[in-house]
């Protein structure tokens, strides 16, 4: 075990892994209850949770509290929902878990939140608060959809979304930097004036009649992988993706590099995390936000764009109903750290698949509740009770030279 | 109003910019102390006169006359009733004299004003909600979840218990509601308070929480779903002794409920907790400086919780005053169509966090969002729905534009002129 420690380096103790294998036991405690396993009796969510519960404590004990709490935490909750699933129906579970299927959708599901959240991760990295990712993704939901029913060229309307995104960002960019407004105010209206705008010339274009049915002919394709259709497990979850959902993977491992791994990343975080030492050494601080906030527009756009001409293939006011503000939670769950954002995507998105399976085993009511999961969890995160959550330091104040 | 506290605060802090305390942009202090003396009022005149012109010349652009589009618009709102002299009159006896009354409270116009009016209330309280906060130096983005669990609450209440007196029925409605809306409410002040989550965020979580779970209450199959019809997707009907009583106009037909009178009763509240009162005084002077307010023994963690369980309240008494007024149920599209809550930010921003301001701002946005309605608006004027979202585009710019502040803006070139 410390040997495994010393190899995985310094932030990997042997009290932590123990802690990691605690919430991977109270995972499997449920997970052994459920297809394609079926455990059909109560013991043995009971004993593998316990087992997790007892590393759980064992690890919060030497020390390693927040992952410990974790442990017994993600233990409970897998003996509650593993004893659930012992007790209803194979039929019922057979019906709602279907692991390549809820995998896909859960894919889906996370791409736009992966664009809202990526783009507000260049935005608040830079110190500028964005409450208005949810506005982006409408004004690039409808900007897409109107430009690819235009053109019929799904490049061009990507085009013209990322360019209203940052339209709208730059407005963003403008208010808080140059102008010092309040952040939330500025993005609260931010918000306002894209429902408004795209409800407005929605209307105005589209009227009673809704958006043209032949989007799916000419928007974002998918990718259809036929050597992988074959394959077990894999085939159904990665043989048929839309093509947005491949570039999102590419633009996380670049976020990654970027913000971590490059001259400009270094200048975003320390702007972000203490402007006036960024401006002592010579990094402009407006032009750095100015760039990192328009970028974010334009990338949140992106999913938007995917949503309606990926994804629905149509439009409706008000369409992307909370999912910027999911990517916001999904930001914070993930500390402003990409790979870790992108985790909590594909939680908060394996959710979203989750609640749209509920109602074929267990009827409506239940997956609604589930939507609400992401947001509890990230109440949960902010306030600290496993692993305290905080943004970068310099978020939310304007910049002045002196 | 008198504003002698704040000027004397805003002297020395308006000048300068505020020291960042412990991670809280000074959100609510900035507002608070920038507006003064004649700004107080040209700023958000001004600032809604360019909001109308703007969405005015998106209407110019699309082809339709925003004058013809703003007369009608101004028509549905009602407010065209106080102009209407003379329309009613009765002759004094056995003379050729006539008493003219200035209104007639049976006209079309009088409906219209009463649905202004009923839609001004809960904007009114929400608005209060964010104003208050702000006097704490917290962002309260979560009014509509407030008002959600106060209007959730207030309907299970108001159709159950059938049995009670009506006085009775009402207050008890009225009470837990409010207070589940003050419990909700207290949630981020507290977290703010003891882990330092910022409120924003949790605010913003809280509302979509509060919009799932009543989705799920209310929803098919949902625990409090409608007891009769299995297939509707709505909660109970509130019993006619939970109702709040319609002082004017139709009584069956959405005439005007006596919330309006509590929506006032609770800015006179405002006002005074806020300048009259040892709690208020304390809750200015942590949004002022938590740091100065903590060194002279003032309590910042009680004075986060009060505030924000006093404008949780403040919301969820919103929600009641809809259910208990004219709503009397509710359910997943009523849910998902409600923006009551950030339309109140709206006009506490606007109105500046004073109690006439938000009274103010509240009317007009209440009147703008009546006006436009499907029901209201003259169709062959402008389409209903695109007004709707010209409503939409009005408010974003007058957030918009009181965020800028335009006193501020103004006074700031000039000293940078001076200065030159």
């Amino acid at each position: 075990m410390t040997a495994l420690a010393v190899r995985l380096g310094s932030r990997w103790t042997a009290t932590r892994i123990v802690a990691a294998g605690g919430i991977a036991l109270g995972a499997l405690a449920f997970w052994l209850a459920l297809p394609p396993l079926h455990a059909r009796t109560t013991a043995v969510p009971v004993v593998v949770g316990i087992l997790g519960v007892a590393a759980g404590i064992w690890a919060a004990s030497r020390g390693e509290r927040r992952a410990g709490v974790g442990a017994i935490v993600a233990s409970v909750l897998g003996i509650a929902l593993g004893v659930l699933a012992t007790a209803s129906s194979v039929e019922h579970l057979n019906a709602v878990v279907v692991w390549s299927a809820l995998l896909a959708s859960t894919l889906r599901y996370a791409t736009p939140l992966v664009y809202a959240a990526i783009g507000g991760l260049y935005c608040e990295r830079s110190g500028v608060v964005n409450v208005a990712l949810e506005g982006m993704l409408l004004t690039g939901a409808y900007f897409g959809l109107w430009a690819d029913d235009l053109t019929h060229s799904w490049v061009l309307a990507l085009l013209v979304a990322m360019l209203a995104g940052a339209a709208l960002a730059a407005i963003h960019a403008v208010w808080s930097i140059t102008l010092k407004v309040d952040q939330i105010i500025a993005g609260t209206a931010l918000n306002f004036l894209a429902l408004g705008v795209t409800g407005y010339l929605f209307v105005q274009h589209y009227g009673d009649q809704g958006t043209p049915g032949n989007i799916d002919k000419y928007g974002v394709p998918d990718i259809h992988l036929r050597f992988l259709s074959s394959w077990y497990f894999i085939g159904p979850i990665f043989g048929q993706l839309n093509l947005m959902i491949w570039l999102s993977f590419v633009l996380l491992v670049a976020t990654w590099a970027i913000v971590f791994r490059t001259p400009f990343g270094l200048r975003l975080r320390s702007v972000g995390e203490h402007p006036r030492a960024a401006d002592t050494v010579g990094i402009s601080v407006a032009r750095t936000r100015y760039l990192a906030v328009t970028s974010s527009g334009a990338i949140a756009a992106l999913g938007g764009a995917y949503l309606s001409i990926g994804f629905v293939h149509s439009f409706n006011q008000g369409m992307t109903n909370g999912i910027g503000f999911i990517g916001l939670a999904a930001l914070v769950f993930g500390k402003w750290r990409p790979l870790a954002t992108w985790g909590a995507t594909l939680l908060f998105g394996f959710s979203s698949a989750l609640a749209g399976k509920l109602p074929f085993g267990y009827g409506n009511q239940w997956g609604t509740l589930f939507q609400a999961l992401p947001y509890v969890l990230t109440v949960v995160a902010v306030a600290g009770v496993i692993g305290r959550s905080v943004g970068p330091a310099a978020a939310g104040r304007p910049y002045t030279r002196q | 109003m008198s504003g002698r506290s704040d000027e004397l605060v805003s002297e020395e802090a308006g000048e300068q910019p505020q020291a960042p305390v412990e991670g809280i942009p000074p959100v609510g202090t900035a507002l608070l102390t920038r507006a003064r003396g004649v700004y107080r009022v040209v700023g958000p005149v001004g600032t809604t006169v360019l909001a109308f012109f703007l969405g005015g010349l998106v209407v110019l652009v699309t082809g339709d006359n925003p004058l013809r589009v703003y007369h009608a618009i101004f028509n549905g709102t009602g407010l065209n009733w106080l102009f209407h002299f003379g329309s009613y009159s009765i002759r004094v006896p056995f003379t050729t004299h006539h008493v003219w009354f200035w209104w007639d409270t049976g006209s079309v116009a009088a409906f219209n004003l009463q649905q202004t009016l009923l839609l001004t209330t809960p904007i009114v309280l929400t608005g209060l909600a964010v104003a208050f906060a702000f006097r704490v130096g917290l962002f309260n983005i979560g009014g509509q979840g407030q008002y959600f669990v106060g209007a959730y609450v207030a309907v299970w209440i108001g159709s159950s218990f059938a049995h009670l007196q009506p006085l009775v029925h009402v207050l008890l409605a009225v009470v837990v509601a409010t207070l589940a809306g003050a419990a909700y409410g207290s949630i981020p002040g507290l977290l703010k308070a003891t882990t330092g989550a910022h409120e924003v965020i949790t605010t913003i979580m809280l509302n979509w929480i509060a919009f799932w779970v009543g989705s799920y209450l209310f929803g098919q199959a949902g625990p409090l779903q409608i007891s009769t019809q299995s297939g509707v997707p709505e909660s109970n009907v509130v019993v006619a002794g939970a109702k709040l009583p319609v002082f004017w106009g139709p009584k069956e037909l959405q005439g005007l409920s006596i919330g309006v009178f509590v929506a006032l009763a609770m800015l006179v509240v405002y006002w005074v907790v806020v300048r009259r009162t040892t709690l208020g005084f304390e809750i200015r002077a942590v949004g002022f400086n938590p740091e100065a307010a903590r060194t002279s023994g003032i309590s910042v963690t009680r004075n986060y919780v009060l505030a924000m369980a006093i404008a949780g309240g403040f919301a969820g008494l919103a929600g009641v005053c809809d259910i208990l007024g004219w709503q009397f149920q509710i359910g997943p599209s009523e849910i998902q169509a409600s923006q009551i809550g950030f339309i109140g930010l709206a006009a506490a921003l606007l109105g500046r966090n004073s109690a006439v301001g938000v009274g103010f701002a509240s009317l007009l946005f209440g009147a703008l969002i009546n006006g436009t309605s499907g029901r209201q608006l003259d169709s062959s004027i402008f389409p209903p729905e695109l007004a709707g979202n010209l409503t939409i585009v009005i408010q974003g710019l007058v957030v918009l534009f009181v965020g800028l502040d335009l006193a501020g803006v103004l006074g700031g070139l000039r000293r940078r002129r001076r200065s030159t």
